[in-house]
């Protein structure tokens, strides 16, 4: 193998595995450390800036950080990251002045954005700042998107959400157009804009039209999204006492706890397919589990009954998964009678689907086979360059913290262009390296590895929330629970680096290691010397670095999967060919260079 | 600073026979300096009887005085343990290994604690073969009291500012082999590779096995005009004849070119194969032993690998004939077997 090049930010970047896979690439280490120290304003702060709404992602992220964290490859479970942002949040103090401004003088740029969901609210955000006038437009009278009009308050309190909207609504240089459907897209075209961010989400619910029954029953069948929303602004405000909930994804659990705070006592999840494949994270069907709603797995549904104009229940086919030779899975019925569920009312959350009605091939914009906005990966512009997409409008259903991504790399292609830029030539992300001495062995950093188990977050009694469906469920953690979940985290920014010059081969670090990373070995190509390690490195997720040719003719080949960052090999090095070093990634936003 | 080493381990670590991982060997956290050669040592007697599948409690570890003597506390933390007075440590394996003949004795001891106060008790302790593993931990100084020259410095090496030595050195392996070991060998902490397969040797060998294994002191002796430093050990090693060592139960899978190779069967019925090199015999015998070593020295080398190995000698139990049975596990039906037996004992001496 050649030798690592530590001077590419790149490979540090991905030794920090929870910022690696956050879309946003939050700091999350050093926002974690900051909680340990109890700054919490700062470590709010590095939130806001890389993911506009740590108070609301605190509680709802769908934290693709927490599996890839490298807590779960050395026990059971990753730190509680998103919890810990809510630390951050809850006891921060106020941040008002800290926030970003916009200018007085203006830029004399005009941007239009459609939605005033995550996605088009991080765009205003990121170019209000730099003295852009935005026009946001959304059909709802006020803005949040899908985080206000679906994610139930015992999840996310209106208050909440509120404060970190009006921090963006606030800042000037955006005028809203609420209760605005634009029925047209051309209608914002031809008012002259330098460039159209579209953010209008994945807005409609799967139906079954077909299923027998479906219209009889009408009355007492829901498309779950659109049900969701009518709680939310309170056209609903009861359900049935049997309740069937159709789907296995985070829609249908949130679907099923609103129905236990509407009157619904006896509610039921029905899922196609087996349980181990349902699309809802973990945490949401534990949370569902624990509020009394079963779970019923291998139900196809056949038809909806309708007895006297009133839906009574409704028929199962039970199925089993079987898999052919590819491992493709296909359901298969098991030859028993169907199975009928009585119930009052369904709930149908079965998946979401884009629409675009207010966009016509006569606009220029191209879409693709699967009615998709035909866009380039890196800009996010579409077939006409002023206009862009993001957010669930752009690549399908995803989620806030995608959005909010999508959002900071649109902004930047804005200013660029309306720079007269190339949208393609972006800005590099911001790397500092601090060395973390203190003294003779000593590190600035907690280096010390807890064993502490994750942490759990206290909650309300759980007759009190489901009475209220207002009543927020999680009380998040008290400050004390939070800096002993914050010490969990392995600070994997702190990297270790080697100096091959400096190294005299004793093997100190080698005997320390309590993973058995480092190796002195004959270099090899990848694959064999994967294979050659102290314990083959068979995690291809994760990179080898590997040094110059050292005196002897071997060479220093790290595993970078389970190192615990501790500091040890560094600490026992005689020469200090090791050393810790913080390395602090930050992800561009519009208007860096 | 960490006073103690983080309990996770690599979630893929292998496990051995016995199902433990390497963990289950392993002691508390070194408190040498930071890129001791002992550490080393200690990391490879640690991965020796992982690998040999040993259980820890069978192992008793002793020692002397010094920072060598005091590495037991960093391996096998689960196995029995003396850290006996400075040079002293032969007197109490024999008196252990006398007491008890079924657990395996491993000795640590230093080149100060061995060639300066403790010679008479090495030599004592060589001379009985008593069946044991006695390892020095060689660095050419006293570490422990801020480096002083030993007795096994070489005459005119310096370490880092003391003047050149200007005593003959001791060579602890010949005195070994003068003395009659019938298994010595030599290693360098620096090098696993050849020190793994000598240690797991020394252990199936029946009787002393004296391992040298010269050990940089990184904190008084590892100047380069020091002939126990890293580098300098690194440029003048030269190895003897080349060895595999085979534990008992694996096959031998290599076919070995008999004119070449000379397998020995050791006690436990594992087997050394020693690769020969083209310009040497292979060393099985005393004399030519000796005079390698004589020659290695007289070109400034160090001659490193098994440089004498007679397997099957008789160790302190067999030629004192003493009993199989550990003493804590005699009965008085053993230890008093009555009038009659006393009778005839006395008889026999009249
Ligand atoms: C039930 C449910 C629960 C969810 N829970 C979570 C969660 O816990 N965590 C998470 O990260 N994600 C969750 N999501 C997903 C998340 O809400 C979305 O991915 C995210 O809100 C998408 O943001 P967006 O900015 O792309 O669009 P949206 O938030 O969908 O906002 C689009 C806005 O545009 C408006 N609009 C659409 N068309 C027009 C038009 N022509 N004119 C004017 N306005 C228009 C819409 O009314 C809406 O207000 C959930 C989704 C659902 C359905
Ligand atoms: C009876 C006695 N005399 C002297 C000492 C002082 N002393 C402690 S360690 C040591 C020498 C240790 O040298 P060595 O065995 O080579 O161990 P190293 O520290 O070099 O590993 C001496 C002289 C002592 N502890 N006890
Ligand atoms: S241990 Fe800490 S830094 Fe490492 S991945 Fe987990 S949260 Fe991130
Ligand atoms: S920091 Fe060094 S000693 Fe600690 S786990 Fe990583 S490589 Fe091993
Ligand atoms: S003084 Fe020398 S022998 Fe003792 S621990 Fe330090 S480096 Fe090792
Ligand atoms: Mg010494």
């Amino acid at each position: 193998m050649k030798p690592t090049d530590i001077t590419n930010p790149e490979y540090f970047h991905k030794v920090v595995d929870c910022q690696y896979a956050c879309p946003a690439h939050t700091n999350v280490p050093e926002y974690i450390r900051l909680i340990l120290h109890e700054n919490y304003t700062q470590a709010y702060m590095i939130n806001w800036v890389s993911n506009v709404f740590p108070g609301i992602l605190g509680r709802v992220c769908d934290r693709p950080c927490e599996p890839a964290c490298r807590r779960v490859r050395v026990e059971n479970e990753p730190v509680a990251i998103c919890r810990l942002k809510r630390v951050a949040s809850d006891n921060r103090d106020e941040v008002q002045p800290l926030l970003f401004r916009a200018p007085k003088k203006k830029n004399g740029k005009r941007v239009a954005l459609i939605g005033a969901g995550p996605a088009s609210l991080t765009v205003a955000r990121d170019l209000a700042a730099l003295g852009y006038e935005l026009d946001l437009f959304d059909d709802q009278p006020v803005a949040g998107g899908f985080i206000r009009s679906q994610i139930p308050s015992f999840r996310l309190p209106e208050e909440v959400l509120n404060t970190e909207l009006n921090y963006i609504l606030d800042m000037g240089g955006i005028t809203t157009h609420f209760n605005t459907y634009v029925s047209d897209i051309r209608d914002i075209m031809d008012k002259g804009y330098d460039a159209i961010f579209v953010g209008t989400g994945a807005p409609r619910g799967r139906d079954l039209p077909g299923l027998p029954g479906r219209k009889e029953g009408d009355k007492k069948i829901h498309v779950g999204i659109e049900w969701l929303a009518a709680v939310v602004f309170q056209h609903v405000e009861k359900v049935g006492k049997r309740v069937l909930v159709l789907g296995g994804g985070n829609t249908a659990m949130d679907c099923c706890r609103t129905a236990r705070r509407l009157g619904g006592e006896d509610v039921k999840v029905i899922v196609r397919s087996p349980m181990a494949e349902m699309k809802a994270s973990e945490w949401e069907i534990e949370d569902a589990v624990k509020e009394d709603i079963p779970i019923i797995d291998n139900h196809v549904p056949l038809e909806f009954v309708v007895e006297n104009g009133t839906l009574i229940g409704m028929r199962f086919q039970k199925v089993k998964p079987e898999y052919d030779q590819s491992g493709k899975r296909s359901l298969v019925p098991t030859g028993e009678d169907p199975v009928m569920l009585e119930c009052d009312e369904v709930l149908l959350a079965i998946g979401q689907q884009n629409a675009f009605p207010f966009i016509d091939e006569s606009s220029g914009i191209e879409f693709n086979d699967w009615g998709l906005p035909v866009l380039d990966p890196v800009t996010l512009q579409s077939s006409i360059p002023n206009i862009f997409f993001g957010g669930d409008s752009a690549f399908g259903p995803g989620n806030i913290i995608i959005a909010v991504a999508h959002g900071h790399n649109a902004a930047i292609s804005i200013d660029l262009l309306c720079q007269s830029k190339d949208t393609h030539d972006r800005p590099e992300p911001k790397v500092t390296l601090a060395g973390q001495k203190l003294g003779f062995h000593d590190w600035i950093y907690d280096s010390q590895i807890t064993e502490d188990e994750r942490q759990i977050v206290p909650t309300v009694e759980k007759a009190k929330t489901l009475r209220d469906r207002l009543v927020e469920v999680e009380l998040g953690f008290p400050v004390y629970t939070g800096k002993t979940e914050a010490k969990r985290c392995l600070n994997c920014d702190v990297q270790t680096v080697f100096d091959y010059g400096l190294c005299i081969e004793c093997d100190a670090c080698v005997d320390v290691c309590p993973t058995s990373c480092i190796n002195f070995i004959e270099n090899d190509e990848e694959e064999a010397l994967r294979e050659k390690l102290i314990v083959p490195a068979r995690n291809l997720d994760e990179d080898l670095y590997v040094s110059e040719i050292l005196p002897t003719g071997r060479v220093m080949v790290k595993d970078e999967n389970v190192c615990l960052h501790c500091g040890m090999c560094a600490e026992r090095c005689p020469t200090a060919a090791w050393d810790m070093i913080k390395y602090s990634y930050k992800s561009p936003i519009a208007g860096d260079s | 600073m960490s006073y103690e080493r983080p309990k996770f381990r690599h979630p893929e670590a292998q496990k051995n026979k016995l199902g433990y991982t390497r963990k289950a060997y392993e002691g508390a956290i070194s408190t040498l300096c930071a890129g001791c050669g002992h550490d080393s040592i200690v990391s490879s007697i640690i991965t020796a009887f992982f690998e040999m599948s040993i259980e820890p409690h069978k192992v008793a570890k002793l020692s002397g005085i010094g920072c060598s003597s005091k590495t037991p506390a960093y391996f096998l933390g689960r196995s029995h343990g003396f850290n006996s007075v400075h040079g002293r440590m032969p007197s109490v394996a024999t008196g252990a290994n006398m007491a008890n003949k079924d657990l395996i004795y491993l000795g640590v001891s230093g080149d100060g604690d061995t060639a300066s106060i403790g010679m008479g008790q090495f030599a004592h302790v060589v001379r009985r073969n008593l069946n044991m593993i006695y390892i020095v931990m060689n660095n050419g100084c006293y570490g422990l009291t801020k480096g002083q020259d030993s007795a096994t410095a070489d005459k005119g090496s310096k370490s880092r500012k003391g003047a050149p030595v200007s005593f003959e050195s001791i060579d602890l392996c010949e005195l070994a082999i003068l003395l009659g070991a019938d298994f010595v060998a030599r290693g360098f902490s620096g090098d696993k590779k050849q020190l793994l397969p000598m240690l797991k040797a020394a252990i199936s060998h029946k009787g002393m096995a004296f391992v040298d294994v010269i050990s940089p002191c990184v904190t008084f002796n590892n100047a380069p005009t020091s002939t126990k430093s890293y580098s300098w050990v690194r440029d003048h090693m030269e190895a003897t004849a080349t060895f595999d060592f085979i534990p008992l139960q694996q096959e031998i899978l290599t076919e070995y070119d008999h004119g070449s190779t000379i397998p020995v069967s050791l006690h436990d019925g594992s087997v050394i194969t020693l690769h020969k090199r083209e310009d040497k015999e292979i060393i099985t015998n005393k004399k030519d032993a000796i005079n390698s070593l004589e020659e290695a020295k007289a070109r400034d080398q160090i001659l490193t690998g098994i440089l004498y190995l007679k397997p099957d000698s008789e160790d302190f139990h067999d030629i004192n004939q003493t009993t199989d049975t550990p003493l804590n596990q005699l009965t008085e039906k053993e230890l008093c077997p009555g009038d009659e037996v006393l009778q005839a004992f006395n008889d026999s001496m009249r």
